[in-house]
């Protein structure tokens, strides 16, 4: 194989039904490239070669009794490390969870088995998903493939750069500010963010429940609308995922999206937006008009609010979600001669800085005196937030913005500030307060070859529209791998 | 300033954190910047907003839809939770004493 991998999910069915390649030997030799690149990438943190190769032992069973085959039969997938594995480490990409082995596997991943992917390993992130760099995991930070001197975007970093490297055909990530939109963009591929309540929850390590949402990497837009139908759909063990029936996003890609109308908003387009990120952005707009699009103007007048919206709110779920890691029932435990200091320290010596700093932001934002000025003024601009969406979706079927302001930034450029870290979350936090889908998909290259991500925004639950016109918009730009 | 030094101890007993001196000096002057700017959410006027905690459709929205019968189903875990315990004793998780006598 070359650097660019070729596999796609439909060119592994066929070489497997063809007799080409086993699945073992597809699978091993994903593992053999990992091996490889990733002492380079850092973009795994542990394989899981043995469940690996009896997955693909089961497949080419299937195959040698002339079974049909599932929809990912094969298929090589990458997992975040937040995603709950059974008997695989899982670490969150913090030192407390260094060696936490779950008694059981989130949804999404079984559903990903049962549909035949072969499970090569967990990847990198942010800790506890917090961050928008990589450079946040106690592990090292992720290098991006494109451009080994640069981030590879985060929190999902790991989960991308496998995939654009080629050491996976898919991954699984997480996003609740953007982490799956904006490492998509920085690396150059698909990443989509499905609606708040279209993936079950379960087993993933919660970071901020009310925004938390899982959604794939690929290497295509067809690659990412057949996995995210494979994880979608209501399950009993979250209460919050919805008994909407799941649309058939592969059968409808190649529907017309001659006539949609496309929202464009000027919030969207601020100082402090790249000059070739947004020349590229605006010829994304006009080959959707190319195609057929109608371009609506808009107003979204609450966006310049999303970030101090979305950092008061996600940091106050998160102090409360992270109380858990007390040294009690896993995790690291720093000796202590009472219980409280042993919490103390425990909390003290296993979280990273990043982390710390959410769980004080979101403590303080809750405390007494302060819940009403923060949490709650916070929860309110949210709604405001909402509407801007639901009034926006009255009008046009899908709303194109930037992923993110800035290509890939250099490896250590941003770490000294957190709060310009974070206002590299600007374009993608609105759509997580709103809980409306959203994908990020390849949109040229940077004159220093750096990629930029288009994102399309749909209405909650309206994921075949937003897949059918990333697919339109890749095929028509030849931006697809 | 925003915030003080005193509460930025006081957030860290609520958090049960145990920080550094050097900690307690960056995050002041770091939580005071994002405080600073999160003033910002005070130009708007959410006087008659009610608040979104959660953006919920469908189904999902619905309790009766969502909340399963309350059953008693067998669960035994034990074993396997425990052994990612760093002090187990089972059947129980060892803490350090809580109550002197």
């Amino acid at each position: 194989m070359t650097a660019a991998a070729p596999w796609s999910v439909s060119s592994i069915r066929a070489a497997l039904e063809s007799k080409k390649i086993s699945a073992r030997e597809l699978a091993s030799e994903f593992l053999a490239r990992i091996e490889k690149q990733n002492p380079h990438l850092n973009a795994f943190l542990t394989l899981s070669a043995e469940r690996a190769l009896a997955q693909a032992a089961r497949i080419d069973q299937m195959l040698a009794r002339g079974e049909p085959l599932p929809p990912l039969a094969g298929v090589p997938v990458a997992i975040k490390d937040v995603l709950s594995t059974r008997g695989i480490r899982t670490t969150c990409g913090s030192r407390i969870l260094e060696n936490y082995y779950p008694p059981y596997d989130a949804t999404a991943v079984e559903r990903l088995e049962r549909a035949g992917a072969v499970l090569l390993g967990k990847t990198n992130c942010d800790e506890f998903a917090m961050g928008s760099s990589n450079e946040n995991s106690a592990y090292g930070p992720v290098r991006n493939p494109v451009a080994p001197d640069r981030v590879p975007g985060g929190s999902s970093g790991g989960s991308a750069a496998a995939v654009a490297a080629g050491l996976a055909v898919a991954a699984l990530g997480t996003d609740t500010g953007g982490s799956i939109r904006q490492p998509g963009a920085l690396c150059g591929i698909p990443a989509m963010m499905p609606s708040y309540g279209r993936v079950s929850r379960y087993g993933l390590i919660a970071f901020a429940s009310s925004l938390d949402r899982i959604g794939p990497f690929a290497r295509s837009v067809r690659d990412t609308a057949t996995v995210l139908e494979v994880i979608a759909g209501r399950d009993p063990n979250d209460s919050t995922s919805a008994s909407i029936p799941v649309g058939s996003y592969v059968d409808d890609l190649e529907k017309p999206v001659r006539g949609l109308r496309i929202g464009i908003a000027p919030e969207y387009f601020q100082e402090g937006m790249d000059a070739e990120v947004r020349q590229k952005i605006e010829s994304g707009i006009r080959l959707l008009e190319s195609l057929g699009c109608q371009r609506v103007d808009l107003r979204m007048p609450h966006t310049e609010y999303a970030i101090a919206t979305y950092y008061i709110i996600a940091t106050a779920e998160a102090s409360s979600n992270l109380a858990r890691y007390d040294g009690v029932r896993y995790g690291l435990r720093a000796p202590g001669t009472t219980l409280l200091e042993m919490y103390k320290k425990t909390r003290g010596q296993g979280f990273g800085p990043e982390v710390k700093r959410r769980i004080m932001l979101g403590t303080y934002a809750l405390s007494a005196g302060y819940y009403d000025a923060y949490y709650l003024k916070s929860q309110k601009v949210r709604a405001l937030i909402a509407r801007d969406f639901r009034e926006a979706f009255s009008k046009v079927d899908a709303i194109i913005t930037p992923t993110s302001p800035v290509p890939a930034f250099r490896l250590g450029e941003r770490t000294s500030d957190p709060l310009q870290m974070y206002l590299a979350d600007i374009y993608t936090v609105t759509g997580s307060l709103a809980g409306v889908p959203g994908i990020s998909i390849p949109c040229g290259k940077t004159r220093q070859e750096l990629p930029v991500g288009l994102q399309i925004f749909g209405p909650h639950f309206g994921e075949s529209r937003v897949l059918q016109l990333a697919h339109a918009f890749e095929t028509a730009g030849g931006f697809g791998h | 300033m925003k915030i003080s030094r005193d509460a930025v101890l006081h957030v860290a007993e609520l958090a049960h954190l145990e920080l550094t001196e050097a900690e307690v000096e960056t995050f002041l002057r770091q939580l005071d910047s994002i405080l600073t700017y999160i003033d910002k959410l005070n130009e708007l006027d959410t006087a008659n907003i009610e608040p979104l905690a959660q953006a919920l459709f469908g189904a999902a929205s619905d309790e009766e839809a969502t909340l399963r019968q309350d059953q008693l189903v067998s669960c035994e875990v034990a074993k396997e939770v425990l052994k990612s315990a760093p002090d187990p004793s089972p059947p129980y998780f060892r803490v350090p004493k809580v109550i002197d006598r």
